[in-house]
């Protein structure tokens, strides 16, 4: 079986968010990358069907040189080969572009992605991606196994849970609830120290969408506090607000 | 040229998150001087398709096909953009479901259209094309965006737009589609509903705990609170990770994000993951015994107190409220 696993760059996740002067992009100064932890769940369940029932996995990521310690973190989890495509992630639809040409001639039968990046929080590529290649996509997914050809797979839906199957080959988002988060080995780490990483120039595609803008969201005016046996008046207050 | 809405068909109804983004259509059909369509799987009640009428839509397109009386992404998606395609629809507004994430990229790439994610102001119209607003970065950013290709697909944030009544003709016509093979290749084999009776995602108000309350056995109180206002409960990922509560009612940044009307958070101390999956709620009531919890910086009302005494006061006081309302 062939996996493979697209991971983004992204800050971690107690990061304080400020941008630069023109308010275009994140201020990167201090921060730490990590692999986006939704990219983790996708890493870890790929990492269980290589020990369970032998697997090769790629790792993709689509960046500039400044992502390969971020792809390192993510072979040392798994990964018999890694590759970056080298390119700014400025926008899904050319992200998704990028991967599936380099997809489309590899005959993976999984490819996973995280639910969402926790920068821009699209849900976007994996399914653009899916509808490029012209395959079936479970987004939002919370289990997979798999059984010779065919996938049996849980989504979350608004409510609840679905259960259902397809045969390979497919790609899924990740939700929380695919795999248990693993953390490398002293092994795995030192393996991806050396692993080589193919980059490979990306494809000719246009920038659909443009960010103009990044602010801070207003701050809130302040808390109110009220005293303990102050309920009658919180109650009063959330109504007058309309919230209740 | 029109705007065209995906109408979710939940077993036979529509819900909130079609009527917002009925709403929300509607209102930039007025600035761009045209009409919204809704599109919908299986047939209704005529009472729900007047419910579509009643939010803004002067006709709606009902694909009814046998394979497709239960939800499956990529065959929707494919009905969703061949219902755009023929009536060349410019902007297809999707709710942001969990079935309306899982169509909106494939329809954006049918119709090699540019897409705008969990979006959270209208569509203006400038010399840069259009432009939008929505949130970034978990939550801890604003990212306007515009794109110059003149086709639009948008996902709206649940509880971004307000519901608006806009009486339209809501003229049904059938519409014929028939899936592929490949279209029909997920098999749905059941549905698993969750205990909780309101859904975190589409809930105006949740009430969430979290470790303050030292055990899953003393629950008991978040849950009669969120039943007495009709709220979805929900948990800190602590909580969830010690199994007191299920994992699907963790919210935060690795877990489900809300943005309620109110949040109330109970013995939640505000951990910034934390923050990330709730901070869009519009009003937000937060009771803790450490008066040090950062929660208290994000919070619009606080309260310093003993969560075993406030909560129970607390729900006498909206028994009281709801007698008197």
């Amino acid at each position: 079986m062939k996996i493979l696993v697209c991971i983004s760059h992204v800050p971690d996740t107690t990061t304080k968010i400020q941008f630069d002067a023109e308010g275009k992009a994140l201020n990167k100064t201090g921060v730490t990358f990590i692999v986006c932890p939704y990219d983790e769940f996708a890493l870890s369940r790929a990492a269980e069907l290589k020990e369970k029932q032998g697997a090769n996995v790629t790792i993709l990521c689509v960046g500039k040189a400044e992502v390969d310690p971020t792809i390192r973190k993510a072979i040392a989890i798994v990964g018999d080969q890694a590759v970056r495509i080298d390119a700014e992630p400025l926008d899904a639809f050319y992200v998704a572009k990028q991967i599936a040409e380099y997809a489309k001639s590899q005959n993976f039968d999984l490819i996973m992605f995280g639910k969402e990046s926790i920068d821009f929080n699209g849900s976007q590529v994996s399914g653009m991606v899916a509808e490029l290649l012209d395959l079936p996509d479970v987004s939002f997914a919370t289990s997979i196994d798999i059984n010779g050809k065919t996938a049996t797979l849980t989504r979350e839906i608004d409510g609840g849970k679905e259960e259902l199957t397809c045969d390979l080959p497919l790609v899924l988002s990740a939700q929380k609830g695919l795999a248990e988060w693993r953390i490398a080995n002293v092994k795995g780490i030192m393996a991806a120290r050396t692993k080589q990483i193919q980059v490979i120039t990306p494809v000719d595609f246009p920038y659909y969408t443009t960010t103009t803008k990044l602010s801070q969201p207003p701050a809130k005016q302040g808390c109110i506090y009220l005293k303990p046996d102050e309920t009658d008046k919180l109650v009063q207050i959330l109504s007058e607000k309309g919230a209740i | 040229m029109a705007i065209l809405v995906f109408a979710e068909n939940v077993n036979g109804v529509f819900k909130k998150p079609t009527f917002e983004a009925l709403s929300y259509a509607t209102a930039i059909a007025k600035n761009l001087g045209t009409e919204v369509h809704a599109v919908c799987f299986g047939k209704v009640s005529d009472d729900q398709y007047k419910s579509l009428a009643s939010y803004g839509a002067s006709k709606i397109f009902v694909i009814n096909h046998s394979s497709l009386s239960q939800f499956i992404g990529p065959a929707y998606a494919s009905g969703i953009a061949a219902v755009a395609k023929q009536t060349q629809a410019q902007i297809i507004v999707i709710p942001q479901t969990y079935n309306g994430r899982a169509v909106a990229p494939r329809v954006a790439v049918k119709l090699d259209a540019s897409m705008f994610s969990g979006v959270t102001s209208l569509v203006t119209k400038s010399s840069n094309g259009f432009e939008v607003q929505r949130s970034a970065y978990s939550l801890k950013a604003i990212e306007n965006l515009s794109t110059n290709r003149d086709k639009l697909v948008i996902t709206l944030k649940s509880n971004a737009y307000k519901l608006e009544k806009n009486e339209a003709s809501g003229i049904v016509e059938n519409f014929a589609f028939e899936p592929s093979a490949k279209d029909l290749a997920l098999q749905p084999k059941q549905v698993i509903k969750a205990s909780s009776k309101i859904s975190l995602t589409e809930a105006d108000i949740v009430v969430s705990a979290g470790r303050g309350l030292k055990g899953p056995e003393n629950w008991g109180m978040v849950e009669e609170l969120a039943d007495l206002l009709g709220a979805a409960t929900a948990c800190s990922k602590p909580v969830a990770d010690v199994h007191w509560r299920p994992h699907h009612e963790h919210v935060g940044q690795t877990g489900i994000q809300i943005s309620p009307n109110l949040y109330i958070a109970i013995g939640i101390s505000g951990a910034i993951q934390h923050l990330a999956g709730v901070s869009a709620s519009k009003n937000i009531v937060v009771v803790n015994s450490d008066a040090e919890a950062p929660f208290f910086k994000a919070a619009d009302i606080g309260i310093v107190g003993d969560a075993f005494q406030v909560v129970p006061a607390l729900i006498e006081s909206v028994k009281k409220y709801k007698t008197s309302h």
